[in-house]
């Protein structure tokens, strides 16, 4: 396992000097994150997100499977989040790393868990017989091109934007029969979403535990500790994770979950717009 | 007659007899599905020097949840070259038994739950152990999952505290935890299984000492004003679990001196610790 190299003593010492002053390397303020620029590929389903130098591509397919035994009447979202070493030296294909654990089942749980997607509006055909049951499978596949430190943010806010880019090939059911029309004959449709959950990344740096939101590469590796908080416009936490790091006062925890509720609201509005933006320059055909 | 009364008024039933009557967290009694009332904790148990053969061992029971923990070292590392010039390196790793839970599961050792949950009690204990007394060397704590009712985190948690505490690492303070819940308006601490299953939950581990918070995992959904009001409750139980462990600890190192004291005839409690 390749090890990462440590950030120097100057490197340590000057970060956390500037923190005490309530500044960063990077010239934000601590509860500043940086700009999220969002962009859409040419067919629907492809996103391109970037939070300063972190950038993440988020890309869904459809396909139409039969569904899991025990759930025969929802479909199936599969997310995809598999580092690989272009993201940063420091990861390996093949054997999940930390970071590359920590971040998956903070997706997951974010998405799938929280019901993001409703599910049972991906089943195409219901019936008692498995064997006739029809459901759409959604995969969610994130590629990680750079780490320039939180990509956690970066990845879930490409995954619930292609989400919302996404349309799925309308369908028709007859009977017994199905019929997947292409984009030319039918318009495809959007999927379901029940809520939109982002996720909100800290760390806390110093000698004095500072809240930084969106902590960049290089603080994310000298921060004491970080914590990550999931929430919905709704004001609804959705996953909170702290785990282990530096110990707090619970009022710094309550903070951090203000602030993240405020981010989160900011987030969506982003997402909103690009999502209005994009779709003034296509023309989706309708029936 | 009278018997067939007794058992469709149990609390267990209810959730078995049918769908109309769904299962109920809290009755109009002000008592869950198990009879306990909201604050109540399940029976704790621990016990230290479980695993003659380990440098610390421990094993908690928070009701039917049972978790083993043994902890090695400090030691000289293994992998020379994951050491550390400075500090200590923290080795977890997490086995669940196949029977532990409701259906017989194999979990690989792979599986990204566990790996999740071994790095985060890893990153619980690395900032409590005082890992810069121990450099180039390691600390491998193994948790072994026996039984699986609801708290797997808090019981790993507590478990792996006392079994450090047993090897004698030097530690800040204590890490107690405790998972808490929320239904309606009333929170629960302490959740089975079956309750965690139906409602918002979160576990947090607190360093009592000092009342702050290392760790807070919650994974269901739930308004941010619900959450602060469960979220403090967790903290404060946490700190009464540190009373029980610390009982736990006493007894056992009064154990111990007495019997170096010697010419004490060994309790029928202490007479395994002569096999160390």
């Amino acid at each position: 396992m390749p090890r990462e190299v440590e950030p120097s003593i100057n490197q340590r010492e000057f970060i956390s000097s500037a923190i005490q002053e309530g500044i960063r390397a990077d010239g934000r303020a601590p509860l500043q994150a940086r700009q999220m620029v969002i962009r859409f590929g040419n067919e629907l389903g492809w996103v391109e997100c970037s939070l300063g130098k972190t950038r993440v591509i988020a890309q869904v397919c459809a396909t139409v499977t039969r569904p899991f035994l025990e759930r025969p009447f929802e479909g199936i979202i599969v997310i995809n989040s598999e580092f690989s070493p272009m993201a940063s030296s420091a990861y390996e294909t093949g054997r999940p790393s930390e970071e590359e654990v920590t971040i998956s089942r903070m997706l997951e749980k974010t998405i799938r868990r929280s019901e993001a997607l409703d599910r049972e509006a991906l089943c195409i055909l219901a019936g008692q017989k498995v064997s006739i049951v029809w459901v759409w499978t959604l995969r969610v596949t994130l590629h990680f091109l750079s780490d320039e430190g939180n990509l956690l943010d970066c990845a879930c806010v490409a995954a619930m934007a292609v989400l919302r880019h996404f349309r799925k090939p309308d369908i028709e059911v007859v009977g017994d029969e199905v019929t997947v029309f292409p984009p030319e004959e039918r318009a495809p449709v959007p999927l379901a979403l029940h809520h939109q959950p982002m996720c909100v990344s800290f760390a806390f740096l110093g000698p004095k535990n500072a809240l930084v939101v969106d902590p960049t590469h290089l603080e994310e590796q000298l921060a004491n500790g970080t914590m990550s908080i999931s929430l919905n416009a709704q004001r609804e936490i959705c996953v909170l994770q702290k785990a282990g790091g530096v110990a707090l006062p619970a009022d710094e925890v309550m903070r951090a979950v203000n602030v993240a509720v405020l981010r989160v609201r900011e987030l969506n509005d982003i997402v909103t717009k690009a999502l209005e933006k994009d779709s003034k320059t296509r023309v989706i055909e309708v029936r | 007659m009278s018997e067939m009364e007794e058992i469709v008024g149990s609390p267990f039933l209810n959730k078995l007899s049918g769908p109309e009557s769904r299962f109920e967290p809290l009755n109009s009694g002000n008592l869950r599905s198990d009879g306990r009332r909201p604050l109540e904790l399940r029976s704790f148990e621990a016990e230290l020097t479980t695993h003659p053969s380990a440098d610390g061992s421990a094993s908690v029971s928070h009701g039917l949840t049972q978790v083993t923990a043994c902890v090695y070292g400090p030691r000289e590392a293994k992998n020379r070259g994951l050491t550390m010039h400075d500090r200590a390196l923290v080795n977890v790793e997490v086995s669940v038994a196949p029977w532990a839970g409701e259906m017989r599961r194999l979990r690989s050792r792979g599986d990204k739950r566990t790996l999740e949950f071994a790095a985060s009690i890893k990153s619980t204990f690395e900032p409590v152990i005082q890992t810069t007394l121990y450099a180039r060397s390691e600390i491998d704590i193994h948790i072994h999952v026996l039984q699986l009712d609801g708290g797997l985190l808090q019981a790993s948690i507590n478990a792996t505290t006392l079994a450090l505490v047993d090897a004698g690492v030097p530690m800040l303070d204590y890490v107690s935890s405790l998972s808490a819940g929320l239904y309606h308006t009333t929170a629960m601490l302490d959740l089975t299984s079956v309750e965690e299953s139906d409602l918002p939950s979160v576990t947090v581990a607190v360093l009592p000492r000092s009342g702050k918070v290392t760790l807070v995992s919650m994974e269901t959904r739930l308004h941010v004003d619900r959450f602060e009001e469960m979220f403090k409750l967790a903290m404060e139980g946490g700190k009464v679990l540190r009373g029980e462990m610390d009982r736990v600890v006493r007894e056992r190192t009064a154990a111990l001196a007495r019997q170096m004291e010697g010419g004490v005839a060994l309790k029928e409690d202490d007479k395994m610790d002569t096999d160390l």
